[in-house]
C-alpha cells in the first residue's frame, strides 16, 4: 500500500532539507577557507535571529496575537544562562556539558516568565496585548540593567542600588554588574551548536503547527467565538503558544550571550523586537520558512551592501508599512494574485507564487 | 517640602502625558486603533517648531502655530496613506502598520536632523513662583503645562458634545456602519480625529521640550508609550479619563524616581499598566464593552 505524504509534511521536510544544504554549504566554505571573518561572525547571529523569527511566527502567525516582548524574553534566557554559565565555568569545564545546561536554564527560565506575564495579560487582546508585551520587555530591560548580583562564600547578594551596596567578601565576585551587564561568558556559542538549535527549533515549530494543539491555536485565531463555543480553552491554549514562543525565544538569548565575552541589558531594546517583527512580516506571516529567509537575508544584506547601512532603519520600517498595504488591502491584494495567476498561465511552471501570496493572510 | 516639590513635578509632567493621552484616547475612540506613531508626531513637532524659531528665527507664537499645522497635515497624510487602504484589514496588521509609521518617523528623523541631540529653548516666559519663603518652586513651564493641559480637555470636552463635527465623532466611535447611514461621512470624520490629535500631539511636544530640552528622534517615543498607559489607565475613550490618567501616571513616575530608583521609574509606570490592565481593564472612568458575535 502506497502511504501518501500530507502537503504539510512534504513542506516540512523541504524545509528540513534546506537547512541541512545550507549547513553543509557553509561548513565547506568554512573549511576550505572561503569566507570572510566578517560573515564568520554573523554565521550565529543568522541562527539567533531566525530562531527568533521562528518563535514570534508561532505568536504572530499561528496565534493571530502581536508580542512586542520578544526582546524581553531574550533578555531572560542570555542573563540567566550567562549567570549559570558564569557560576559553573570552574566547576564544569567542558563546553558540551556545559552549554546544554545552559541552554536548557535560558529556556526554562524565559518559559516560566512566559508563562508569568501570560496568565493575566492573555485575557487581553490585540492592541493591548501588543502595548502590554511591549512594557514587560521595557520592564525586563530597565530590572536587569539597574540590577547588580555577587555571590562570596556566605551566598547569593542582590541589590538594587549600587555594588558597593551588595557587601561583597572579599573572595567575592561579581555576576551581574548593573548597566554593565555580565562579562567573563564563556564563548559557548559555535556556529555547529547553533545551527542543530534552529533545526530542532524549526522541527518543534512545523509539529507544533500540525498537531491537534496547532489547529485549535489557528481555530482561536480564525474566530474565537467559535473556538469557544465548541469548547477550545482559550487561555490554555493561548498560554501554550506564548509560553512556546518565550521558551524559544530564551533559547536564542542563549546562544546570544554566549557568543559575546560582554553583555548589555540596553541591547535589548525595543528596537530588537521590531526587528524580529520585521522578518517575521517580510518572511509571511505564519510561514515559518520565510522567516527563516528573511532573518538570514536582513542580517546579510546590511553588512554586504555598507552603503545602504544608513538607510537600514528606514527601509525596515518601509518594509513594514508596504508589506502590510499590499497584504491585507482587499483591493491591492487582489490585484497581485490576478497578475500572478496570469503570470503563471503564461510560464507553467512557478507555482510557489499563489502559495506565498496565502500565506501572507 | 521636597515631597510638595516632587508632587508639582509630576503634575507637569502628568499634564503633559494628559494632552498626549487625549490623542490616543480620541483616536482609539474613534478609529478602533492604537496609534503607535503618535508619539512620533510629537518629536515631529518639537523639531518643526525647534527648526522654525532657531534656523529661521520665526517668534515662539508663529513656530507654535507653524508646528500646530505641520503636525495636523502630518496626522491626515498618515491616515490616508498608512491606515486608510486597511480600514476593513484585521488589527494585527493594522498594529504592524502603526509600528511601521512609528519607525519611518523615527528613522526620517534621524536622517533629516541627524544623531546630534538638539537643545531647545523654552518657549514659556510665565515667571516662576516661589511659595514658603523660595522653598517650593513652580517654574513657568510648570505652570504653562497645568494651564495649556485644562484649556485643551475643557474644550475639547465641548467640543466634542456640543458641536455637530463632535457628535458625528460620538456616532462613529459608537457603531461605524450606524454612523454612515444618518449621514455621517465616516472617512472625513476619522480624518477630523486624527487632525485634531496629531495636533495636539503638537502641544505637547513643545510643552515636552520646554520641560525637557533635549530633542532627539527618539523623544517622542517613551512619553508616547507612557501617554497611552495613561489613557487605558483613565479608561480610554474617555476624555476627562485621559487627564486624570496622564496626572496619576506624571506623579507615580517622579515619585518613583525620587523614592524607589532613578532607574526604575519606566519599569513601575509600565508594571502599573499591567497591575490596571489585570485589575480593571477599562481603567477608571472607561465604559464596559460588551463583545458582539
Amino acid at each position: 500500500m502506497k502511504k501518501k505524504i500530507s502537503p504539510m509534511t512534504r513542506k516540512s521536510f523541504v524545509t528540513y532539507g534546506l537547512l541541512v544544504l545550507a549547513f553543509i554549504a557553509v561548513e565547506i566554505l568554512l573549511n576550505t577557507g572561503n569566507i570572510s571573518s566578517m560573515m564568520k561572525g554573523l554565521l550565529v547571529p543568522i541562527c539567533v535571529y531566525s530562531i527568533l523569527a521562528v518563535s514570534l511566527n508561532l505568536t504572530v502567525g499561528i496565534l493571530g496575537e502581536l508580542s512586542l516582548g520578544q526582546a524581553g524574553f531574550m533578555c531572560i534566557g542570555a542573563y540567566s544562562s550567562a549567570i549559570f554559565s558564569n557560576m559553573v565555568k570552574e566547576t564544569i569545564t567542558e563546553p558540551m556539558i556545559r552549554f546544554p545546561l545552559a541552554i536548557l536554564v535560558g529556556g526554562i527560565f524565559a518559559a516560566i516568565f512566559g508563562l508569568l506575564i501570560g496568565i493575566p495579560v492573555l485575557r487581553l487582546r490585540g492592541d493591548y496585548l501588543a502595548i502590554v508585551t511591549l512594557a514587560f520587555g521595557e520592564i525586563i530591560k530597565n530590572v536587569f540593567a539597574a540590577l547588580y548580583i555577587g555571590y562570596d562564600s556566605a551566598g547569593l547578594h542582590i541589590s538594587l542600588k549600587s555594588q558597593g551596596d551588595l557587601k561583597l567578601a572579599a573572595d567575592g565576585k561579581m555576576v551581574i554588574n548593573g548597566a554593565l551587564g555580565i562579562s567573563g561568558t564563556p564563548n559557548d556559542s559555535t556556529f555547529e551548536i547553533a545551527a542543530v538549535i534552529l533545526l530542532i527549533t524549526v522541527i518543534i515549530a512545523y509539529n507544533f503547527v500540525n498537531s491537534r494543539t496547532g489547529r485549535a491555536v489557528m481555530s482561536i485565531r480564525d474566530n474565537r467565538i467559535a473556538a469557544e463555543s465548541v469548547g477550545l480553552n482559550i487561555t490554555k491554549y493561548k498560554l501554550i503558544t506564548f509560553g512556546l514562543t518565550a521558551f524559544l525565544a530564551g533559547i536564542a538569548g542563549v546562544l546570544y550571550s554566549h557568543n559575546f565575552y560582554s553583555l548589555q541589558a540596553s541591547k535589548f531594546d525595543y528596537n530588537m523586537s521590531i526587528l524580529v517583527l520585521v522578518f517575521v512580516v517580510l518572511g509571511g506571516i505564519g510561514s515559518i520558512r520565510g522567516s527563516i529567509i528573511a532573518a538570514s537575508v536582513l542580517t546579510l544584506l546590511p553588512e554586504l551592501l555598507r552603503s545602504v547601512n544608513k538607510y537600514r532603519m528606514l527601509m525596515y520600517a518601509i518594509v513594514l508599512i508596504v508589506m502590510m498595504i499590499c497584504t491585507s488591502n482587499a483591493t491591492i491584494r487582489g490585484f497581485f494574485v490576478r497578475n500572478a495567476q496570469k503570470f503563471i498561465s503564461l510560464f507553467k511552471k512557478n507555482k510557489a507564487q499563489p502559495e506565498a501570496v496565502k500565506e501572507g493572510e | 517640602m521636597a515631597f510638595l516639590d516632587n508632587l508639582i513635578n509630576g503634575m507637569s509632567l502628568g499634564s503633559i502625558y494628559a494632552v498626549i493621552a487625549l490623542g490616543y484616547t480620541l483616536v482609539y475612540g474613534i478609529a478602533k486603533m492604537l496609534n503607535f506613531a503618535h508619539g512620533d508626531v510629537i518629536m515631529v513637532g518639537g523639531y518643526v517648531v525647534f527648526t522654525a524659531m532657531v534656523t529661521a528665527n520665526l517668534s515662539p507664537w508663529l513656530s507654535i502655530l507653524i508646528g500646530i499645522a505641520a503636525c495636523t497635515v502630518l496626522g491626515i497624510v498618515i491616515e490616508k496613506v498608512a491606515y486608510k487602504p486597511l480600514r476593513k484589514a484585521s488589527s494585527l496588521s493594522v498594529l504592524i502598520t502603526a509600528i511601521g509609521v512609528s519607525y519611518f518617523l523615527q528613522n526620517m528623523a534621524l536622517l533629516v536632523f541627524g544623531e546630534k541631540p538638539r537643545t531647545f529653548t523654552s518657549v514659556v516666559n510665565i515667571p516662576k513662583i516661589s511659595l514658603f519663603d523660595g522653598k517650593v518652586v513652580i517654574k513657568g513651564e510648570t505652570i504653562a503645562a497645568i494651564i495649556v493641559s485644562v484649556v485643551i480637555v475643557v474644550c475639547l470636552s465641548l467640543f466634542v458634545n456640543h458641536t455637530q463635527k463632535g457628535r458625528a465623532m460620538l456616532a462613529v466611535s459608537e457603531d461605524k456602519d450606524a454612523a454612515q447611514l444618518m449621514g455621517i461621512n465616516v472617512n472625513s470624520t476619522i480624518s477630523l480625529t486624527f487632525a485634531i490629535g496629531s495636533g495636539l500631539a503638537a502641544i505637547a511636544g513643545v510643552l515636552l521640550c520646554s520641560s525637557y530640552p533635549t530633542l532627539t528622534n527618539t523623544t517622542g517615543a517613551m512619553p508616547g508609550i507612557k501617554a497611552f498607559v495613561a489613557a487605558v489607565l483613565g479608561g480610554i475613550g474617555s476624555i476627562p479619563g485621559a487627564m486624570i490618567g496622564g496626572i496619576l501616571i506624571g506623579v507615580i513616575e517622579i515619585l518613583g524616581r525620587a523614592y524607589i530608583s532613578p532607574q526604575l521609574a519606566d519599569a513601575i509606570v509600565f508594571a502599573v499598566l499591567i497591575l490596571v490592565l489585570i485589575v480593571k481593564p477599562t481603567g477608571i472612568l472607561g465604559k464596559k464593552v460588551n463583545e458582539k458575535v
